[in-house]
């Protein structure tokens, strides 16, 4: 959980899809909330309805949501509570679903990935193609 | 009614506190508050950001302190006034 006083809240969601993808957005989102670079929540609090979840999106500075595939249900879990956040679809980012092996390389590369375009994003410098949402 | 206010205790959760029983006071409603302090607890409620407050037991807002007026239209709408 985030303080109200730490500031800068960056929440984080994977859509944990059955695909290798899936498996792969759901580690690189627990990593990231491991390594401080936001905060893992539950997608499936949202997709539920459940007040707290929903108004704590709405209450944080940032939404991040990372998808396996281009579906893009956690980045839609999201836009139905009427949050817009920053997206991240692993297969724009060079992963194919079904051909991802889920090893901790391909983690660690996602989530190197996501913080770096995030960087360049909150300049106003966003890599093309990184399914980042300001382009 | 039940005020709860989910927070581990910094003055923002002090002042929603106050803005929650100030706004309950005038709008002549019973009430009480309840302080939910421990992480587990609120993160049971689904939030993930404080401070946050609850109305009989259902979150609506978190991670910020709402204006007198959200919390007085909140405090009306809830059917148990």
């Amino acid at each position: 959980m985030t303080d109200c006083c730490s500031g800068g809240t960056k929440l984080i969601y994977p859509c944990s899809g059955c695909a290798d993808v899936g498996e792969i957005a759901d580690n690189a989102a627990r990593k990231l909330s491991r390594d401080n670079f936001g905060k893992m929540t539950c997608l499936a609090g949202v997709g539920a309805r459940i007040p707290g979840f929903i108004e704590s999106a709405k209450g944080a500075d940032e939404n991040i949501t990372i998808d396996g595939c281009p579906v893009a249900c956690a980045r839609k879990t999201l836009e139905c509570v009427g949050v817009k956040p920053s997206s991240f679809v692993l297969t724009e980012m060079g992963l194919a679903k079904g051909k991802t092996p889920v090893t901790a390389e391909a983690v660690k590369d996602i989530c190197a990935k996501i913080m770096k375009t995030h960087q360049n994003a909150d300049t106003g410098n966003c890599a093309p193609g990184s399914g980042c949402c300001c382009g | 009614m039940k005020l709860e206010i989910l927070g581990t205790g910094c003055p923002k959760c002090k002042k929603l506190t106050e803005l929650a029983q100030e706004t309950a006071t005038e709008l002549g409603l019973s009430f009480e508050i309840v302080k939910v302090v421990q992480i587990n607890d609120i993160m049971n409620y689904g939030v993930m950001i404080t401070p946050a407050l609850a109305i009989d037991g259902k979150v609506v807002v978190a991670g910020r302190i709402p204006s007198k007026e959200e919390i007085k239209k909140w405090l009306l709408e809830n059917p148990t006034k």
